[in-house]
């Protein structure tokens, strides 16, 4: 927990389920440091949050019957910024094409489409242009992948894929339908760590506002 | 570990290592359920089951009725792929190369060659490399574990004493396979010659356990998974998820004690959390003794 010359920015990864460690990785490779987030209290400290991959039904069940999802909507509302990466992106939108019970998290203006490449025999890797991370275009690796179905104005569309939207964020949050995770293409992840630090001090700051007004 | 069965679909290339192993690491923290018809397979898509895997009867059931046991009827794989959102698995026999054919016709999500069928192949396995579908299989010990990864397979799971209600085989298997990748790991160069013949492993596997002090692919625990003590016990050994075959469908109340394996799967390292989940889930599964069932009876020794 040393924090010797620059400050290095603090992300909890959501550790209900699913490709946990991969993104503890990648985040370790650009500088920062991580920590499991399985009830309310481990959001506490955090500078950023990824959801990672995994089955989105499970993430809403159990993250949803202990508290943690209503935790993880009000840091996310406040300002917290999230990496969210196939159900991880599924979580964060405000609806899902075609329905279902399911609880999110939400927020961002986006309506995805569940499993909307088909099931695992059509799961695939192709070459994606991320308009923000320039050349090479980004190894795309798409399982039972969803793609985004509807955008609204506050979103900015990173990446598309046979006239899909497949990547896109807004002033915090950064999604994508691939798994950049399961790659050794660290971009993404270094655009959503160096975006940290000044949304970091915000974040803390903000929450001294809401403690102060109530 | 090859892609020579990548294709190319509509979209991109489909079939690739990193796309049949991936979905293994998506299910990983989670639990995939044994169920036999679509009523348990929404049971336990909403208990937070990651995947269920679909087959005609569960282990303990295949125990007592005896026979051959082979892949389930298309019909009701099909009916449980319409009921639910999650991956849906399913179990060929080993070496049965057509019904995995059958398997990945239906779109299956992943295909288990599994002992607890009756074998198809004495000698082979399905050669798995041949398959746009991933596979996951049973193993024993690590030399076993990476014959099937040499085989294709792009998950692994413990063999266990599937049926039982009776973790302790699952605990053995777990143990060995990291006991093995220990001593893999800090063997010199030259002694993982030796190990790889003693395991009848392929040699760059057995280098690249060595390297990296893992298996190359997820690693769940399978066989035997009752209670959450027995999910959070596996979990603790290393497990990376469990497969729960007759626990939950065979229990008193299969709804609590599957939600009840969800949470303590997640929450294995947190005891007051096992506690909890535990408390009222009534009768578990019986149990069988392993040694009641002789030679003869073992699952686990099917395949090689």
């Amino acid at each position: 927990m040393s924090a010797e010359g620059t400050r290095r920015p603090r992300v909890g990864v959501l550790a209900v389920q699913g490709a946990v460690s991969e993104h503890e990785a990648a985040l370790v490779d650009v500088g920062a440091r991580t920590s499991r987030v399985r009830v309310p209290a481990d959001l506490d400290g955090l500078d950023g949050l990824v959801i990672p991959g995994g089955e989105s039904t499970t993430f809403g069940l159990v993250a949803g019957e202990s508290g943690l999802l209503d935790a993880v909507r009000l840091r996310v509302d406040q300002g917290l910024p999230v990496l969210g990466t196939c159900a991880g992106m599924i979580m964060l939108a405000r609806g899902i094409a075609g329905g279902g019970p399911q609880p999110l998290i939400g927020g961002m203006d986006i309506v995805v489409r569940r499993n909307a490449f088909g099931r695992q025999v059509h799961s695939f890797e192709a070459p994606v242009d991320v308009s923000v991370l320039g050349d090479p275009p980004v190894r795309g690796i798409f399982i039972r992948a969803p793609w985004i179905e509807q955008v609204g104005p506050s979103v900015e569309v990173l990446a598309e894929h046979g006239g899909h939207p497949v990547a896109a964020r807004d002033a915090t949050r950064i999604v994508a339908a691939f798994h950049p995770e399961l790659t050794d293409d660290r971009r993404l992840h270094r655009l959503f760590v160096e975006g940290l630090g000044g949304s970091a001090a915000g974040t803390e700051h903000e929450e001294d506002t809401v403690v102060g007004a109530q | 570990m090859s892609d020579d069965v990548a294709g190319n679909g509509a979209q991109g290339a489909t079939g690739t290592d990193a796309v049949k192993a991936g979905l293994a690491r998506m299910l990983k923290g989670g639990v995939i359920m044994d169920v036999v018809n679509a009523e348990q397979a929404k049971i336990a898509e909403d208990a937070g089951a990651c995947a269920v895997m679909a087959l005609e009867r569960i282990p303990a059931e295949i125990r007592k009725a005896g026979g051959v046991a082979r892949m389930s009827d298309p019909e009701m794989i099909m009916g449980i792929q319409e009921c639910v959102t999650i991956p849906v698995m399913a179990k060929c026999r080993i070496g049965h190369v057509v019904e995995a054919q059958v398997l990945q016709a239906l779109e299956i999500d992943y295909i288990d060659e599994s002992e607890v069928l009756t074998p198809a192949d004495e000698a082979s396995h399905v050669d798995k490399r041949q398959f746009t579908v991933p596979f996951v299989c049973g193993a024993t010990g690590l030399g076993e574990a990476l014959r099937r990864i040499a085989e294709g397979a792009a998950m692994i799971r413990t063999k266990g004493e599937a049926g039982t209600g009776n973790v302790v085989e699952a605990v053995r298997h777990m143990k060995t396979i990291t006991q093995d990748v220990r001593r893999v790991v800090s063997a010199t160069p030259d002694e993982r010659f030796a190990i790889a013949k003693e395991m009848a492993a392929p040699l760059e596997l057995v280098e690249w356990v060595g390297h990296h002090g893992r298996l190359p692919v997820v690693n769940f625990s399978a066989g035997g998974i009752a209670t959450p003590a027995d999910a959070a016990l596996m979990m603790h050994l290393g497990a990376e998820g469990v497969f729960v075959g007759s626990g939950i469908f065979m229990s008193e109340d299969p709804p609590a004690r599957a939600r009840a394996i969800v949470e303590a799967t997640t929450h294995w390292d947190d005891p007051e959390v096992v506690a909890r989940v535990s408390r009222g889930l009534r009768e578990a599964m019986p149990g069988i003794e392993i040694g009641e069932l002789g030679e003869g009876g073992l699952l686990q020794t099917r395949g090689w």
